[in-house]
């Protein structure tokens, strides 16, 4: 018998060997350029440093030393560390909350819908010149409604201290609902009959909630939170407008340092072994993702 | 029963919908008003598209909405050729490499060229494409992404139809074109949202590549006009923010469906 793609013996199966690789050629030609060549050469420079002559000379560790004593770096780790704890369970409980809702026959369900998924279509560099006026001291909105209750001005993105928590309000307004997608997928494969047997045995709706729904929703929930995790590293573009990484770095994240260190400072040797610590970290959550997750979770 | 909700539960409901949909709606408020009102609400403000007008002849919009248009057509027809002809290479041909060649590919769904930006700089610049549109598109053209649901799908497509096209004499290639393409319709357009999406809305790698007012995208545009040193009035920044936001918000209103079942189909932006 033939196999499905033709005969396997001899030349038949060399031909089919020939087209697939010639199938694949464009795609892997672009993919070695564009994702395997750079991750092999962001190890090789941040092992090397620049000579003011512009030739390059072997340091071994010397870069990685210099960025364990590099303040700024875990500053930046730090607040990518922070941000994710800010941006992520909040997001996700309300997601849920927002999906429990839709998923009812609530009324305006379809506008509640919209309403909640809208932000996600959004650029993200749009979201940030929205929100950087509400942040603006004196003139912003939110210090306008603080003067209504006779407070003074506010500058929420110059202070260290405000910084992080306006940034993270407005990440989280922007994922929210996207979260409520994966949730809204999760709630339609839960049989009503489960809920209805609860009901019929005397169950509250919050107990429902508690012990049959939550539980079963184990999985898209831990499948949304490494996605938010993982989206969180990405997730620089309002830097660039609304703190530039300030005031005094307390708001800089990794990625936002590493574009920082390579083209404002010029530094590419360094921005490579700061690149080296976002892949590596990067790699170990889409790890977890794809050796665990996927396995168990479908939602197609 | 507990299908039941209370009146507390939909006044919260509500009340966040509208908090939700609150930034947004005063940024067209406020691109709508003079600039006088941008920070004092009143109904009786007067509408105007003047802030429209100003943004638009301050900044060259025109040649930033062609780019970022040129942008997201280069890279989905890249995407969707090479994903295609790559999908069908990992499902119809059995051969040696093909189990390393594809979890090489997948490799790319954890490292994006997102994150790469040092070392794709200095090809790019290698290359010779610095400041063009293709230097933006090129990192993304192949899409293991796209690879990988594309192969999801073309292995479901049933073997009798692909013997009936053999037996009527179908080469390879025009397997693929009239039985495989054909069945992984929703696929495609499943992606192609999600795709157009994430690359009208993509900025830091723009912002990286470009320099210039022939290759600048929307996005980047819209950063430059709105940097605080420019001075330019919030209205008018509020404007321009619209009119970056515009077509793909319009066209979720419209689609709204069909990207809601994109987005969770793709799962992954």
């Amino acid at each position: 018998m033939t196999g499905w793609a033709g005969p396997r013996t001899g030349s038949h199966a060399w031909m089919n060997a020939v087209n697939a690789w010639l199938l694949l050629l464009p795609a892997a030609v672009l993919l070695v350029a564009f994702t395997h060549y750079p991750v092999l050469a962001t190890i090789r420079s941040s092992l090397f440093v620049a000579r003011r002559n512009g030739t390059q000379v072997f340091a071994g560790l010397d870069n990685y030393r210099a960025m364990f004593d590099d303040a700024i770096f875990w500053k930046a780790l730090g607040n990518n560390i922070w941000f994710a704890f800010g941006t992520v369970p909040t997001s996700i409980a309300l997601a849920l909350l927002m999906a429990l809702w839709v998923n009812r026959n609530i009324r305006g369900r379809g506008f509640l819908r919209l309403a909640y998924f809208t932000p996600t279509v959004l650029p993200m560099i749009a979201v940030a010149n929205i929100w950087l006026f509400f942040y603006t001291p004196d003139y912003g909105l939110l210090d306008q409604l603080r003067a209504l209750a006779g407070s003074p001005g506010w500058n929420w993105l110059g202070d260290p201290r405000t910084v992080m928590v306006c940034l993270i309000v407005m990440v989280i307004w922007k994922e929210a609902g996207f979260f409520m997608i994966f949730y809204l997928a999760a709630l339609q494969q839960i049989p009503p009959d489960l809920n209805e047997a609860a009901a019929v045995e005397g169950a509250g709706r919050l107990y429902i909630l508690r012990r049959v729904t939550v539980p079963l929703l184990m999985p898209a929930t831990l499948f949304i939170a490494i996605n938010a995790v993982i989206n969180s590293f990405k997730l620089v573009d309002h830097l660039v407008i609304m703190t530039k990484g300030g005031p005094n770095n307390a708001s800089t994240l990794l990625l936002y340092y590493i574009y920082e260190v390579a083209f404002t400072f010029q530094d590419s040797a360094y921005a490579a072994t700061l690149t080296v610590v976002l892949v590596v970290i990067l790699s170990a959550l889409a790890l977890i993702k794809f050796g665990y997750f996927d396995r168990r979770i479908h939602y197609q | 029963m507990n299908q039941r909700t209370t009146i507390l539960e939909v006044a919260t409901a509500w009340v966040l919908a509208f908090l939700w949909i609150a930034p947004l709606a005063y940024a067209l408020w406020s691109s709508l008003h003079p600039a006088a009102f941008a920070t004092s609400f009143s109904l009786s403000a007067p509408w105007t598209l003047e802030n429209f007008a100003r943004a638009w002849h301050q900044a060259p919009f025109g040649r930033y909405y062609l780019n970022t248009i040129m942008l997201v057509s280069l890279i989905l027809a890249g995407q969707l050729v090479l994903s295609t002809l790559a999908a069908y290479a990992f499902v119809h041909f059995k051969f040696r490499g093909s189990g390393i060649a594809f979890a090489l590919t997948l490799l790319q769904l954890m490292i994006m060229p997102d994150v790469l930006i040092v070392e794709n700089y200095r090809l790019i610049s290698k290359l010779g494409l610095l400041d063009t549109i293709p230097a933006i598109a090129l990192p993304y053209m192949a899409s293991a992404f796209a690879i990988f649901l594309l192969r999801q799908t073309f292995k479901s497509v049933p073997r009798e139809l692909i013997e009936a096209a053999r037996v009527e004499g179908a080469g390879a290639l025009q397997i693929l074109w009239r039985v495989y393409v054909p069945l992984a319709r929703p696929t495609y357009v499943a992606f192609a949202l999600v795709s157009v999406s994430y690359h009208w809305n993509n900025f830091l790698w723009p912002l990286i590549v470009t320099n210039s007012v022939e290759s600048r995208p929307l996005t980047v545009g819209l950063a430059v006009f709105g940097a605080p040193e420019t001075g330019v009035d919030w209205s008018v920044i509020n404007a321009a923010t619209v009119m970056t936001m515009a077509p793909l918000l319009i066209a979720f209103l419209i689609f709204q469906r069909q990207f809601v079942q994109s987005f969770m189909r793709a799962g992954i932006r």
